[in-house]
């Protein structure tokens, strides 16, 4: 049965770690995962895992280890945040080149500079097309939950492709919900063993790892990397809907919310999505056909499958936490529109930047998005492509 | 949304106004209640003045937006009166507890306050009595749960024995229980 426990965010992924009962954990603390790991060193002491816990002086290091665990063939996890996960960019991009299914918590944290220890999209997205699986989580059961489904995901056959799961800082990292745990051998059945594909520590199979790879092969070793990207869409709704038949939350690539006959609707990642949920519902009370598309795995990317659901509306919004400086909007505004471009929709699409290092996202500020939205949906007229939201201009 | 129970907590760092909003949040859960708790962020320093914040609902809580129209606030440290708008959102029918020595119609004039229900405790000196320190926030629930009457004062005491048992010894449990039953019999309204 399940068990129905207050946790923060943070130890929310711990405890799903934990339960997964990974063979090797390499950490550095930085703000906001620092609570993470150590609830996580926590279940170490206790003898509550068979974890080995490499505790390394930087975060280059700990995604180093992580990858000689993986590539050795032990079932490998780390955690980190914001310049934690900028430091460990050369490995991150290695993890995934080697096909190491990885899983890696980020507790989303501004990038410096200025300082900031709070919550915006800019780290996570600043390696977006590091080959890495990415979902984004609206809550601390979300967080449970993604992280869980995670390691069946990156681990498939199929997919072999690291993993990312996200939560908002300190908004869902040191935000204290209730979560519904599942029993820590009904997770262990869920996710099973892990049997390596190709243990560097099997003398019978000998095989190396990242080798020199010029111009004769390395283009030909990219090429099948896509497809293990593209193949976790398809294991990730598998997963999805089997881990709902074990806890009875059952998980999609994405959560259309009373989209089915909206006529305006928000794209949003994380927390926020939570928070536009009641503004809809009020919207709907007023007789506004609003929608909300939760977006939960960004990469891969499920384009089709998002530009079918938007398909028909009047005008849509896409809310980004993090800029792309010099690019036509926000990451996920530049993949929304080019999802609806390929599938032939000309819907008018306005960008809102948000929430950058921590700025408080109200409920006034997604009604403000909404309203917008309306104005849009009237006139059929984009005046202003991307707009600031809360931002003294 | 309705349903939903929203307190703010103000302290000083260091005098456990997180802990409080968690401890709370907790025992409501133990309820059956969906709860959220969680602190404002900044950078913890000791002695400056710190947010916390408490959701309670009988349906599931989305929002993950800081609270501004708090039902309760709950001040753990008097001298934040003169520092920080405390009232700040409080609606009419809002409830404001504070710890100090003073009654509810002084810190009303204080605080030149029209509505709203004051109470006032001597958190502090029931902490020391009790706990041996001067952290209010075990007092300080017990007195919000009186004044808001949110949950049952049982099923706290439960809560709060389970949770930190592991972590405390038998005799900070009991001292800490102690004061969370005398500031909600001591804790006085207008």
């Amino acid at each position: 049965m399940a068990k129905i426990l207050a946790l923060t965010g943070n130890e929310a992924a711990a405890y799903a770690m934990m339960q997964i009962n990974p063979d090797v954990v390499a950490a550095y603390p930085i703000t906001p995962q620092t609570a993470l790991m150590q609830k996580f060193a926590d279940f170490v002491a206790d003898g509550d895992v068979d974890t080995e816990l490499i505790l390394v002086e930087s975060e280059h290091s700990a995604m180093s280890a992580t990858v000689g665990a993986s590539a050795g063939g032990a079932r490998a996890m780390t955690a980190t945040a914001a310049n934690g996960l900028a430091l460990m960019w050369e490995i991150v991009y290695i993890a995934a080149s080697n096909r190491l299914p990885i899983v890696m918590p980020v507790v989303n944290r501004a990038l410096s500079a200025p300082i900031n220890i709070l919550c915006d999209h800019s780290d996570s997205m600043g390696c977006r097309d590091a080959g890495w699986i990415q979902i984004y989580s609206e809550n601390a059961q979300e967080a449970y939950d993604n992280t869980i489904q995670a390691m069946r995901i990156a681990e498939h056959p199929d997919v072999l492709t690291p993993a990312m799961v996200t939560l908002d800082g300190f908004i869902i990292s040191h935000g204290m919900e209730d979560i519904r745990l599942l029993e820590k051998k009904e997770v262990q059945k869920f996710v099973g063993e892990y049997k390596p594909p190709y243990p560097l520590l099997n003398p019978q199979h000998p095989v190396t790892y990242g080798p020199i790879d010029f111009h004769d092969y390395y283009f030909e070793h990219k090429r099948p990397q896509v497809d293990g990207m593209e193949n976790a869409k398809r294991v990730a709704v598998q997963v999805g809907h089997e881990f709902g038949q074990k806890s009875g939350r059952t998980y999609g690539l994405f959560d259309a919310y009373r989209m089915e006959d909206a006529e305006i609707a928000a794209v949003i990642l994380g927390s926020t999505a939570g928070t536009a949920r009641p503004v809809v519902d009020e919207l709907r009370q007023r007789g506004i056909k609003a929608g909300l598309l939760k977006l939960r795995v960004f990469r891969p990317f499920p384009a089709m499958e998002i530009a079918k659901v938007l398909s028909g509306k009047k005008a849509v919004a896409v809310l980004d936490r993090s800029l792309s400086f010099g690019a036509q909007g926000g990451p996920l505004f530049c993949e929304v529109c080019s999802a609806l471009y390929n599938e032939g929709h000309r819907i008018p699409v306005i960008n809102f930047i948000y929430g950058l290092g921590g700025r408080a996202v109200e409920i006034e500020n997604i009604q403000e998005v909404y309203q917008k939205l309306g104005k849009v949906a009237k006139t059929g007229n984009v005046t202003k492509i991307v707009n600031y939201l809360n931002l003294r201009e | 949304m309705t349903e939903m129970t929203e307190i703010r907590w103000h302290g000083r760092g260091g005098q456990g106004a997180v802990t409080a909003a968690k401890i709370l949040a907790q025992a409501a859960l133990g309820e059956g209640r969906h709860i959220q708790a969680f602190p404002e962020y900044g950078a913890e320093r000791r002695g400056a003045p710190v947010r916390a914040f408490t959701r309670i609902s009988e349906e599931p809580i989305y929002i993950h937006s800081p609270i501004h129209t708090p039902d309760a606030v709950a001040v753990l440290d008097s001298t934040l009166l003169d520092a920080v708008d405390v009232t700040e959102g409080l609606p009419e029918a809002g409830i404001l507890v504070v710890n100090t020595l003073e009654s509810p119609g002084t810190i009303r004039k204080r605080l030149t306050l029209k509505g709203r229900k004051i109470f006032t405790v001597d958190a502090t000196q029931i902490s020391i009595d009790c706990i041996g320190k001067p952290i209010p926030n075990a007092p300080m629930i017990g007195a919000v749960m009186k004044a808001t009457g949110i949950l049952p004062l049982e099923g706290l005491v439960d809560g709060f024995r389970n949770k930190f048992s592991e972590k405390f010894r038998p005799e900070v449990i009991k001292g800490n229980i102690k004061a969370i039953k005398r500031a909600y019999k001591e804790v006085k309204t207008e």
